[in-house]
């Protein structure tokens, strides 16, 4: 079987690459990673008009080829045919924004240089018949010597001609390689791209500016930051307010297929594995999928408006003080998602000092991971009562547990500037691009491919912890006749014992400890863990296995142990995925291993100082 | 009369008249380079930042927005009055030149 030819898209950032890339491939994409670096490879399958596959893939986008970031340098490596596990492409697709030719056109001269056949996407010319220009492709295409396509990728037009002037650049050889170009200088491609853009620029005239005028809220001294602050609380807000009937109905879906299993099976191991550990494990995981595509649809469409740039810009100063860029706010937001995502972000800073320190303090953003953690025990043990102003209690001590995170996180991003990631302060340059009303299709990718990662995750590394945990947490069996629980008695049990020791005086018992053990593959293992342990240590009672998770722990634990469980979470880095996303990020296990070291030496102190304020003050 | 990028009030429109590059990084004026800033340019400033800020910029270069510090922004002197408009401007090429 021959490989299908391989095409590389590239262009600025904010030229519309992704969108034409999502246009072009449509569902069919495959995300993967570049060898010995976290820079994402986004690739897709496409079908010529004669039948012939192509692969195409989507190159981070850059200003030139010089680089100045990690991802930068993956799509030189790419072009030039230096990027380990990656062919050198058979052709371009250049992508430029219409309605900044000038700047874009001086990278078209630059990748044109290096001699591959080469298509130029025209992209976004309705923003820039928007914006007053009228542009002629035809004279670009006789001035550039390549074909030069306007498209407009957010609704799929000018997709047709773009493939079909990709057909002849690739397959039989019937088209050959250009003449590598010597290479121009700078500044001479500068005043070439000037040039360029002038000759293809039939009229310009002035117009209606959407983003000045949106701008002029969104980046207002007063009101931007008061916009950006309501934006955050109505994300917030949305997360928990719009999940509650989904996750009732997933709820309902889990506890029917309990039932079901129940009926199905014999009492005994069998049933035990299916319903304590698969169905109880599993479910009380899966229930937060609401909750984490919330939040991601939120993230994806700050992105895609263009605002989150705005966002990053506004925090800048807040940023500065603690020693990092308003580049690092874009990342630590996503971490409020997710970590792994978020420490990928950070391939677009361009200081290692200030990227390191932003990969450090990423999981202290509280992830949707804690939310099932956070969700469970705030339900169980904080009364749902208003404390005035239509704020809840419940509301109140989750967005205290998320401020805490944030605090701490720039406390550490401090300490860490002025020792172990000290440098000079780092630089705040970027392009703010227009705003954009998001495509649907784009959106709902993005979260599609968010829940797969999700579901995958729940069906592989938290449904294999779950099962080992219900293995050690079932064998062995205490003799018969023993008053001795099952749970004390099975190896897990033992294991807590020991750990137990540690964890103690810091106000946690020999369930939390268990439970700790298989949560360092995720975070929200720790519920499903609960859960299964109070499972099985309910036997046969049918009163305490009609009770919920909730009521079990509000039975079992005393106030300021549940306090002291949520104050750990804030810190404790216990997520096999994050820790694996750091040490391939930084090289080496030298920074992961110092990660978890302060983090848990934050989560032991601030579970013990929560512990010891909540018993001294008689809760 | 050049004035700093950071002096120049808000929607004025203006030309780069010099950059100090050796106020800048390397990193950091080769991305100013690719955003187009470089002498001759057309510049204004559109938004300066507010009190969660550092008096972060956001101007007009060509037809991009970009944003940038205090201290970029005083790196670039600029001239407001009126030029003709085809008048050719000349990239500078020394210096730290990021084709280098």
């Amino acid at each position: 079987m021959t490989v299908s030819p391989l095409i590389a898209l590239v262009g600025n950032p904010n030229a519309g690459k992704s969108a034409l890339f999502n246009a072009l491939t449509g569902a069919r994409q495959k995300l993967g990673n570049y060898p010995g670096v976290t820079v994402e490879r986004k690739s897709g399958r496409l079908m010529l008009n004669d039948g012939r596959p192509v692969e195409l893939v989507d190159l981070p986008g850059t200003y030139s080829l010089t680089p100045t970031s990690p991802d930068e340098q993956v799509t030189r490596d790419v072009v030039l045919g230096k990027q380990a596990g990656e062919r050198l492409p058979d052709a371009l697709v250049i992508v430029i924004d219409a309605s900044n030719l000038e700047n874009h056109l001086r990278f078209v001269l630059e990748l044109l240089d290096l001699g591959l056949p080469t298509v130029v996407a025209l992209n976004m010319v309705d923003l820039a018949t928007r914006d007053g220009l009228e542009l002629d492709a035809g004279v670009l295409s006789t001035k550039l010597g390549v074909p030069v396509i306007p498209t407009v990728a957010v609704r799929k037009r000018g997709l047709d001609h773009l493939i079909q002037a990709i057909e002849p650049l690739i397959g039989d050889g019937a088209v050959p390689l250009r003449e590598k170009q010597p290479e121009r200088d700078f500044a001479a491609r500068q005043v070439r791209a000037r040039e360029l853009a002038r000759a293809a620029i039939v009229s310009e005239t002035p117009s209606r500016r959407l983003t000045q005028a949106v701008d002029s809220v969104a980046l207002h001294p007063v009101a931007g930051p008061l916009l950006l602050l309501a934006l955050l609380f109505l994300m917030f807000q949305a997360v928990y307010a719009w999940s509650e009937a989904p996750i009732a109905m997933i709820e309902g879906w889990a506890a029917a297929l309990g039932d079901f299993a129940t009926s199905q099976t014999p009492p005994g191991l069998l049933r035990s594995f299916l319903v304590d550990g698969v169905i109880n494990g599993v479910g009380s995981v899966v229930v937060f999928l609401p909750q984490i595509l919330i939040l991601f649809f939120f993230i994806l469409m700050l992105e895609a408006t263009g605002y989150m740039t705005r966002a990053a810009f506004l925090m800048d100063g807040l940023m500065a003080r603690v020693g990092l860029s308003g580049r690092a706010f874009i990342p630590l937001l996503s971490s409020f998602a997710c970590a792994v995502p978020g420490i990928m972000a950070t391939r677009s800073i361009s200081d290692p000092k200030d990227r390191l320190t932003t990969i450090l303090i990423a999981p202290m953003m509280t992830c949707s991971a804690r939310l099932p953690v956070y969700a469970v025990i705030i339900g169980a043990f904080i009364p749902a009562r208003d404390v005035g102003g239509g704020v809840g209690l419940q509301g109140l001590v989750l967005f205290s547990l998320y401020l805490g995170g944030i605090v701490g996180a720039m406390v550490v991003a401090l300490v860490l500037r002025r020792t172990v990631a000290k440098g000079t302060s780092s630089g705040f340059l970027m392009e703010m691009p227009k705003y954009q009303w998001p495509q649907p299709q784009d959106i709902l990718l993005g979260l599609w491919q968010r829940a797969v990662i999700f579901l995958k995750r729940a069906g592989t590394i938290i449904f294999a912890s779950t099962v080992i945990l219900w293995l050690l947490l079932s064998f062995p069996k205490p003799p018969a006749g023993s008053d001795i629980s099952p749970v004390s008695y099975s190896a897990a049990g033992r294991i807590a014992g020991v750990l137990n020791v540690v964890m103690e005086p810091i106000g946690f018992n020999r369930d939390i400890s268990l439970a700790l053990i298989p949560a360092m593959a995720a975070r929200e293992v720790a519920v499903s863990a609960l859960a299964t342990t109070y499972s099985i240590d309910a036997g046969d009672d049918e009163a305490a296995l009609d009770r919920s998770l909730g009521e079990r722990l509000s039975h079992a634990w005393s106030l300021p142990t549940a306090l002291a469980f949520l104050a750990w979470f804030v810190f404790a880095p216990q997520c096999i995925s994050t820790i694996a996303v750091t040490r391939r990020e930084t090289n080496g296990w030298r920074w992961p291993a110092f990660m978890v070291a302060y983090l848990f030496a934050l989560a032991y102190v601030a579970a013990g100082v929560t512990y010891w304020t909540a018993v001294a003050a008689g809760l | 009369m050049p004035l700093q990028l950071n002096q120049l009030p808000l929607r004025q429109p203006a030309w780069v008249d010099r950059i100090d590059w050796d106020a800048l990084s390397l990193a950091e004026g080769q991305r100013l380079r690719e955003f187009g800033l470089c002498e001759g340019a057309s510049v204004e400033a559109l938004h300066r930042a507010g009190f969660l800020s550092g008096g972060a910029l956001a101007c007009r270069v060509g037809r991009m927005t970009i944003a940038m510090r205090r201290s970029h922004a005083c790196a670039i002197m600029v001239r407001t009055e009126d030029r003709a408009i085809d008048e050719p401007a000349v990239p500078d090429s020394g210096g730290q030149s990021a084709a280098a």
